[in-house]
């Protein structure tokens, strides 16, 4: 499917694994910690204008609401980049969200695109059958300026989902159970197909969340099938016209991989690499002193709700910090609209505007020495949020919420 | 083209985020970065590395973030190549892009301990490891990826057609 998409971009007819084309983009994307960096690629090599306003997405949502005066100067740059340049798809703070739940949430990402972003999370978008992979900020001041990349053509690797989810196992455990299967770097250079039965069942908050974490297992991509769900997901949101690829029958894969959805238990990546997942049951006593819920992984509707569903009634456990963060404006209104923003304060915890803050150790809920945190977020590396004798415990959200009642990282199934 | 330096060896999975950490991306400062480099692994690199020294790691260097940051440090701290087993895909893209000399080979990277001192033929893809004697052959850059390194990045050498 990949390789389809990428020979329509290039003009062929087909394409083979480990062939190099150049491609056509449809949409460039950068943040404010990438931006400035392509920025100043983008003048070095003295570029006056953009290959095209609108299919460039320039989105302020690492370290903003700027969290020091170096966040702040990166910023205006972007913003002043933005200006000159009359970019469209320019989002500050005040409509800005987290770019990997804002794109796809504007309709700004559509079946069969082909997309590169200056954000390893740009793979998140093969949850609508587009092909976009992360890539640094020189290639996206290359793309800026002509609209095109160079790519070697991916192998692919199948992923085979059957049956369903069970209670309180989410599209995270599905993407936590199969990089603890194949390891960081089981997908080096090489796109994640899903397919199978399984796939229907997954909403599309559940998708996003499973492409999302393509990149941490090494592949170039994650993609999924275009089902009547994208499309319906898509009405009145697109904003350009979806081109819906299918693999072929017999289509080569390097090998296959079958997930059974129903024998899924809720899974955790202990640090500090997101490969070392353990079932809940496997977990044992591990106290916590905070809980993230948020992220372009795990920060959309879908999990507000599993997050408010168990914190409702119920308080965050003494000497917890809970901190949740919407991923973007508009799940930000509908959670106070829908009263999740009052069950999370009224259980203690911190509810935000979105931004990217902690996952990085940014701003918004650091770590200091030696403390523990369930996160909903993606890496678990050395320090990743803050002191480098800190650790990050990767989980769904309902595990988050659970461990923020209880503590310790908790089995939502076995709450009072 | 050639490389010759001391070794700084690391192990598997070397991440974005300790190559440089993200609490230092406010700033897009060549310089800056390059004086956190590799700091949460090892708090002594940016005060014993020299210029022209080599990094060695084994496998999938350069994992997790599309940080062009994390090249730039290592290559602003006066590394000349980084030899791994594999490289993380973004990484390696950005490492050409930015004129930072790379090469996988398995036997090289898990051959060659610390301090070792090593000599690389940029043109031949031949690896000397001139402590222990040992040669090694890795895949040599075409002339177009040696091109966009000399010319220290890959708009550097548009720029300068």
């Amino acid at each position: 499917m990949t390789q389809k998409i990428l020979a329509a971009h290039a003009g062929l007819d087909q394409v083979e694994a480990g062939q190099l084309i150049e491609a056509r983009l449809d949409l460039v994307l950068g943040n404010d910690i990438t931006s400035p960096v392509a920025i100043n690629e983008f003048e070095k090599c003295g570029a006056d204008s953009v290959f095209d306003k609108d299919r460039i997405a320039l989105v302020l949502d690492h370290f903003t609401p700027n969290k020091d005066i170096k966040a702040a100067e990166q910023c205006r740059q972007v913003r002043g980049f933005a200006g000159k340049y009359d970019i469209k798809n320019f989002f500050d703070v005040g409509r800005m969200g987290i770019e990997h739940a804002l794109l796809p949430e504007q309709g700004l990402v559509v079946p069969g695109d082909c997309i590169i972003g200056a954000d390893s999370h740009t793979c998140t978008y093969g949850a609508v059958g587009a092909f976009s992979t992360g890539v640094g900020s020189t290639d996206m001041a290359a793309g800026m300026i002509s609209g095109k990349a160079w790519f070697k053509v991916p192998s692919a690797i199948r992923v085979v989902l059957t049956g369903k989810l069970p209670q309180w196992v989410s599209g995270k455990d599905v993407i936590l159970h199969l990089i603890g299967q194949i390891g960081v770097d089981g997908a080096l250079y090489k796109s994640l197909e899903f397919t199978g039965d399984g796939v229907a069942s997954l909403s599309m908050d559940d998708r996003l969340c499973i492409a999302n974490m393509a990149i941490e297992a090494g592949a170039k991509n994650g993609i999924f099938p275009v089902d009547e769900r994208t499309l319906a997901y898509g009405k009145n949101r697109f904003q350009r016209e979806p081109a819906v690829f299918q693999a072929d029958p017999d289509a080569a894969y390097d090998a296959e991989i079958v997930i059974e959805l129903d024998k899924l238990r809720p899974t955790v990546a202990f640090p500090h690499l997101p490969e070392n997942t353990r079932t809940i049951d496997q977990v044992g006593e591990v106290k916590i002193d905070q809980a993230v819920i948020g992220s372009c992984t795990n920060g959309r509707m879908e999990d507000l709700r599993t997050a408010a569903q168990i914190l409702k009634g119920r308080r965050v456990a003494d000497g917890v910090r809970c901190v949740i963060i919407p991923g973007t404006q508009q799940i930000y209104l509908d959670a106070v609209r829908e009263g999740l923003a009052e069950i999370f304060i009224l259980a203690g915890a911190v509810f935000s505007t979105p931004t990217c803050g902690p996952c990085l150790g940014g701003h918004m809920g650091v770590l200091g020495k030696g403390e523990r945190a369930v996160s909903t977020t993606n890496r678990n590396f050395v320090g990743r949020m803050g002191h480098i004798e800190s650790e990050v415990y990767l989980a769904s959200p309902a595990v988050a919420a659970a461990s923020a009642v209880t503590g310790y990282i908790t089995d939502p199934a076995k709450l009072n | 083209m050639n490389a010759h330096g001391t070794v700084h060896k690391y192990g598997d999975n070397v991440d974005t985020d300790v190559i440089i950490p993200a609490r230092y991306l406010n700033t897009a400062s060549h310089k800056e970065l390059a004086a956190h480099c590799m700091e949460d692994i090892d708090k002594d690199f940016v005060k014993t590395v020299k210029p022209g020294d080599i990094m060695v790691a084994n496998k999938n260097f350069g994992c997790g973030s599309s940080r062009e940051h994390a090249p730039i440090a290592i290559k602003a701290s006066g590394i000349s190549c980084v030899i791994a087993s594999t490289f993380a895909r973004i990484f390696y893209r950005n490492a050409i892009n930015i004129g930072l000399a790379i090469l996988e080979c398995d036997e090289a990277a898990r051959d060659i301990q610390d301090g070792d001192e090593v000599e690389v033929d940029f043109d031949t893809g031949l690896i000397r490891n001139l402590t222990s004697g040992k040669t090694y052959q890795a895949q040599p850059f075409p002339p177009f990826i040696q091109n966009i390194i000399q010319k220290g990045g890959l708009l550097n050498s548009i720029a300068g057609k």
